[in-house]
């Protein structure tokens, strides 16, 4: 059934469940490890929350097929010690008014949820139309909301806006400063866009901004806040202030090379883009016939209160959130086949993040491959935890464990299988496949995802129906 | 200061700055409305200040909310800039 999205009724909204009618949302942690609100409130089963859809922009092109595709084929998308989205053209997507009122990180974001819901078959493809159209959204539009994690924002309007401020006058600064840098923008497109009515925000905790962000979308469903969430992350920082600004920290690489876990390392490389994911409960995608392309099984989140920027030494607080989301997924350290690591390729997160996963995995540590999206396509700040949460969904799908380009020379402590070389693979146990993705934040916000591949079944429904940019991308 | 502007010189800047804005440039006539080209209070924010930057007068939001069609827009110009 198809919802009027349109009508922008003010009668309240049909199907909300009462507060409180799934159960308390967390209850501590749940002894059985799933979560109490996952469960139906009418048949008592569990009803994990499934990604539906998936849609990214990164210095690897333009489709989360894309990322996945060229970065378990070792392509990089960094260029010149950068990683921008080369690709990406804005009037594929935007009219011209669009484009006008956003900052590229927005304009990313909307590019982004396009193949979302189209991927999710609540749009037809417009890719390469530059049309703007609403999504049909399958639930009443205001029980969709959208979380969005950026880590900075407009910045190239703060910096357009400052240099008009200094050569122009203050009378000449545009009216629509605010409205491009402010944080909340690619939320804001993209609820206007797709009228979403649902709670719409965003969420910023620097490097950690998407995973956050999806992490928050699931919880926003559990709690019966919304029936459905466009979730992601967005990021355009590539401007000389930024560069200067994370260059002071010494923390960009001065060789320009993200070879994550690498003795070699010296830094991060700056990247840009966005993704975005569509998140339901499992019963409504399959009365719905959607195919279900992962399941988000579980996300933790914890603090270091250690330092502005740096991680702790011991990797503790990361360890606390891997462990924090493995137990709000119901999955054992054992159980875990793949780690999607932060690996950002400076010297002290790659350390304590090895750390970290010896802490939470335990023995079993060395046998799962750990690898790292930044290898291929840099940092990509607020919108790393979501980019690599969309790679990491395609690789469990596909079963396979994409490679950590560069990693070439080990460092004493740094022992863990990074997948060097190229992809491999994924052991087959005859269960979906379940990874960990993890998103440390300056500020020491750590956000981890537990994701898994769908049942089989699941996977393969619609399988015909495959949106027209997605085969354009794996051509 | 106000510049002296002639009603073809105002027509011109409204028609180009409503034309960068987005709207289509076929549907700009002095009759057609504001809403009909998608022109919200933010890009009379815009035009107020393109129109303060062309022929130096001032226009509020107070000013320009009453403002309906491309020809009353250009009217007001006219009628400030006198």
């Amino acid at each position: 059934m198809i919802a009027d999205a349109h009508s922008d009724s003010v009668e309240p909204p049909r199907g909300q469940p009462a507060r409180g009618a799934q159960g308390h949302p967390r209850g501590g942690v749940s002894e059985q490890g799933r979560n109490a609100a996952s469960r139906d409130p009418a048949q008592g089963a569990w009803d994990p929350i499934v990604v539906t859809g998936v849609g990214a922009v990164s210095p690897l092109g333009v489709g989360a097929r894309t990322l996945h595709e060229r970065w378990c084929a070792g392509t990089s998308g960094i260029v010149d010690g950068e990683a921008p989205c080369s690709e990406f053209d804005p009037t594929q997507f935007l009219t011209v008014k669009e484009a006008r009122r956003a900052d590229r990180f927005t304009q990313l974001a909307i590019a982004a949820c396009e193949e979302a819901l189209s991927d999710a078959g609540w749009q037809h493809p417009s890719h390469g139309s530059g049309a703007s159209s609403a999504a049909e959204l399958p639930y009443d539009q205001r029980r969709v909301g959208c979380v969005l994690g950026t880590g900075i924002g407009g910045i190239s309007t703060l910096v357009e806006g400052q240099d008009t401020l200094r050569e122009r006058g203050p009378e000449r600064v545009s009216p629509l400063s605010v409205p491009l840098m402010m944080s909340n923008a690619g939320a804001a497109a993209l609820s206007l866009r797709h009228r979403l009515r649902g709670p719409t925000f965003a969420v910023s905790t620097a490097c950690a901004s998407g995973a956050h962000a999806i992490g928050c979308a699931m919880r926003m469903i559990q709690l019966g806040e919304a029936d459905a969430v466009i979730a992601g992350g967005s990021e355009a920082g590539l401007t000389p202030l930024a560069r200067a600004a994370f260059g002071a920290l010494d923390a960009l690489s001065k060789s320009g090379i993200s070879r994550p876990f690498d003795a070699r390392r010296d830094g991060f490389v700056m990247g840009e883009g966005a993704a975005v994911l569509v998140l339901e409960r499992r019963s409504s995608a399959q009365a719905r016939g959607a195919r279900i392309i992962g399941v988000l099984l579980g996300y933790g989140a914890s603090s270091d209160a250690h330092h502005l920027t740096a991680p702790r030494d011991d990797g503790v607080g990361q360890a606390e959130a891997m462990r924090a989301a493995m137990v709000d997924a119901g999955v054992q350290p054992e159980q875990v086949d793949y780690v999607n690591a932060h690996g950002t390729s400076t010297p002290l997160n790659d350390r304590s993040e090895t750390l970290a996963i010896k802490a939470a995995l335990g023995p079993h540590a060395a046998e799962v491959p750990v690898s790292s999206t930044k290898s291929a396509i840099g940092h990509l700040l607020g919108a790393a935890g979501a980019v690599e949460a969309v790679a990491t969904l395609l690789a469990l799908r596909d079963g396979v464990a994409p490679p950590t380009l560069g990693f070439e020379e080990a460092e004493q402590g740094l022992d863990l299988d990074y997948v060097p070389g190229s992809a491999r693979p994924l052991r087959a146990n005859g269960r979906p496949l379940i990874a960990l993705s993890n998103s440390f934040g300056f500020g020491g916000h750590n956000a981890v995802l537990c994701l898994a591949a769908p049942a089989e079944k699941e996977g393969s429904q619609q399988e015909m129906d495959v949106p027209q940019q997605r085969k354009e991308a794996s051509q | 200061m106000s510049t002296a502007a002639t009603e073809e010189q105002v027509e011109q800047v409204v028609v180009e700055a409503l034309a960068s804005f987005g709207a289509e440039r076929d549907s700009i006539s002095r009759e057609a409305t504001l809403e009909s080209l998608d022109i919200d209070s933010l890009d009379l924010a815009e035009l107020s200040q393109i129109v303060e930057e062309k022929f130096g007068i001032e226009l509020k939001g107070s000013d320009v909310a009453e403002v309906k069609t491309v020809g009353d827009a250009i009217s007001l110009i006219l009628e400030r800039a006198a």
